[in-house]
């Protein structure tokens, strides 16, 4: 199966036909095979030049925005009666001393070799504190992503299914307003709702997770509901309309006309084919999971690299804002460039786009 | 032809918020900047239509107020967005294939990755928190979406014939683009224009919901659902108000924008989104 996708593609790139059987067959084969590794090289040679890229010029804009903030953090910190020679001890301890050029780059290079820098106000390096928020903050993006596809699939397949119908506006009506509501305040309501009148669950906080994985978990609960909704809308709509749209298919019709009934279709046939905008969402939602657990974090006061960068920022700790910044960015180009993989490798036509 | 449902309750329910800002221009109920510490935290009915906030001052008037922030923001980056995004857009697809064409786009996938509220916090936290750097953060994140919507347009146009009938009576690639292109991708940006302008007011209620939008004394839907977390026992409506004005807001354009699609392009009726 996969061995006859390949070919094809190969076939296609190398713009030839090729009849099994007819003299010379076998070196066409291999001629083809070689253009097919050629054109699979040169995909990927691209693909991460431009990804190299990328993450060059996010790193030299968020360098530049943050030399852009006015005032000396060492000075900042010692506050107005310190003497020269102790701001400039600080500075040099902080990495502030020599020319931006000089300082971007042992930035960058600390960040290669897992130094990020000292936070001001912690004193710590930047990397413990990033890996005990991280702690929190994948676990709860990772819970989102799994409640909202858990949700938003099921619900794209049952509107898709029912299409026309009321099941379906009433599928559509429930997306529609969940992408509206603000989940900052979906998250407050739940609050009210959960924590307040109903105390099943924390109105915030952390216990860490060696107050065991259920207590982690229950405390990750209602932020991760906030989170997952807004995406679920979004998901199931996209679900929905590949579907929909797969449904229209030949091999579609053929399939119902062997006497398959629709349900079968949609698992045996549709469902595969319409997971490519589906993934690409998913891909696209791992960016927006990691903006709003920001606002979200704060809602529930956890400690996580959202709060980890609003403390950063009203603590004037601009180390841990650049680097932390540069790490969510970092995030989001390394999964966008997996999906654009992951969909080469599922679908030949988008390779070429190169 | 007939107006979609979508389209006739979307713009109703927008009019009515865009009504309401506007109507704030010249008149509210109350004034926004007086306070009346007497008269604090009345429940909706008691004298005044929604009650009263945890300073006194009137929510209706508030609300009101606070619909002016959020569609005078939300406006302005769209606008931002189109008046930058467009002509990029366009220039990009009347070069197709080309160099600028390339880099156009490669810079456009770039902004892409950023997590537009990472950056949007960054830019406010670095140049102070204020509506106009709320614009601003908004605003550049719109002009990538309006360019890539524009540029996929217009290839669709330049490979029409009436295009190449205008090339051999000799008008350049610019003249083209406005005179042939942009009239015939008006459609697409406004239905464009109408979900960026939800994102928008979603993006202005998170920015100052964290403090960094509006700053007091102008209200804003965001900043009063934070201020209201503490009075979530004595005043649940300071909580509920703003959090339904932005939906109703955002449902209304969304609404709109799906009707306004259907109507322009009928072809996508069945698809629906």
């Amino acid at each position: 199966m996969r061995a006859g996708r390949w070919g094809r593609a190969g076939l296609h790139a190398g713009g030839r036909r090729i009849h099994d059987g007819s003299p010379g067959a076998k070196g066409l084969a291999r001629a083809a095979a070689s253009a097919r590794l050629a054109h699979m090289a040169r995909y990927l040679a691209l693909r991460f030049l431009s990804l190299a890229l990328s993450l060059a010029v996010a790193s030299v804009v968020i360098f530049a925005v943050i030399q852009g903030v006015p005032g000396d953090p060492a000075a900042f910190m010692l506050g107005l009666n310190a003497a020269p020679e102790t701001v400039a001890a600080l500075r040099a301890e902080l990495g502030l001393e020599g020319g931006l050029g000089q300082r971007y780059i042992a930035w960058v290079a600390g960040m290669a070799t897992g130094d990020f820098g000292i936070s001001y106000t912690y004193r710590v390096p930047v990397s413990e504190l990033v890996a005990d928020r991280l702690a929190v903050s994948l676990p709860l993006a990772a819970y989102a992503l799994i409640l909202s596809t858990a949700l938003a699939l099921p619900a794209g397949m049952l509107a898709a299914a029912r299409r026309g119908g009321p099941v379906d506006w009433g599928i559509i009506g429930a997306t529609q307003l969940g992408i509206a509501v603000p989940n900052f305040w979906f998250a407050m309501l739940l609050v009210v709702l959960f924590a307040i009148t109903w105390p099943v669950f924390s109105a915030g906080g952390f216990p860490g997770w060696e107050a065991g994985l259920f207590a982690g978990l229950k405390a990750l609960t209602l932020p991760a509901v906030a989170l997952a909704l807004p995406q679920a809308a979004i998901l199931a709509r996209v679900m929905r309309s590949a579907l929909i749209e797969t449904l229209q298919a030949d091999y579609i019709r053929t399939a119902r006309a062997k006497g398959l009934s629709e349900g079968a279709a949609i698992r045996r046939h549709a469902f595969r084919n319409a997971l490519i905008p589906v993934l690409t969402i998913l891909g696209l939602q791992f960016s927006f999971l990691l903006a709003g657990a920001i606002i979200i974090e704060n809602v529930f006061f956890l400690p996580g690299l959202g709060r980890l960068i609003f403390q950063g920022i009203t603590a004037r700790d601009l180390i841990v804002v650049q680097s932390v910044t540069m790490l969510l960015v970092f995030a989001v180009i390394l999964v966008t460039f997996l999906v654009d993989l992951a969909y080469a490798a599922v679908d030949p036509r988008l390779r070429k786009r190169g | 032809m007939r107006a979609p449902v979508s389209l006739v309750l979307g713009a109703a329910l927008t009019g009515v918020f865009a009504l309401a800002a506007l109507v704030s221009l010249v008149w509210t109920p109350a004034d926004v900047t007086a306070l009346a510490v007497g008269e604090r935290l009345r429940p909706p009915g008691a004298g005044t239509l929604l009650g009263t906030d945890q300073l006194g001052r009137d929510m209706a008037s508030m609300l009101m107020a606070g619909a002016r922030t959020s569609i005078a923001v939300a406006l302005v980056a769209v606008g931002i967005g189109m008046g930058a995004g467009v002509p990029l857009g366009l220039w990009a697809a009347a070069r197709r294939g080309g160099l600028v064409d390339e880099v156009l786009m490669r810079a456009n996938d770039l902004i892409f990755a950023f997590p537009a509220l990472v950056i949007a916090i960054l830019i406010t936290a670095v140049f102070g928190p204020s509506a106009v750097n709320a614009i601003l953060a908004i605003g550049i994140f719109n002009i990538p979406v309006f360019a890539r919507v524009a540029r996929g347009a217009a290839l669709t146009v330049w490979s029409a014939e009436f295009i190449l009938a205008a090339r051999c009576a000799g008008k350049a690639a610019a003249r083209i683009s406005v005179e042939h292109v942009l009239p015939n991708i008006a459609n697409l940006l406004v239905v464009q224009g109408t979900i960026q302008f939800s994102l928008g007011i979603l993006a202005e209620a998170g920015l100052s919901y964290v403090g960094l939008g509006a700053q007091p004394p102008t209200p804003s839907w965001g900043r009063m659902l934070a201020e209201a977390q503490t009075f979530f026992y004595s005043a649940p409506h300071l909580a509920v108000l703003p959090g339904l004005a932005i939906v109703l807001t955002v449902l209304g354009l969304n609404l709109m924008g799906d009707g306004l699609r259907d109507l322009l392009d009928p072809r996508l009726r069945r698809a629906v989104r």
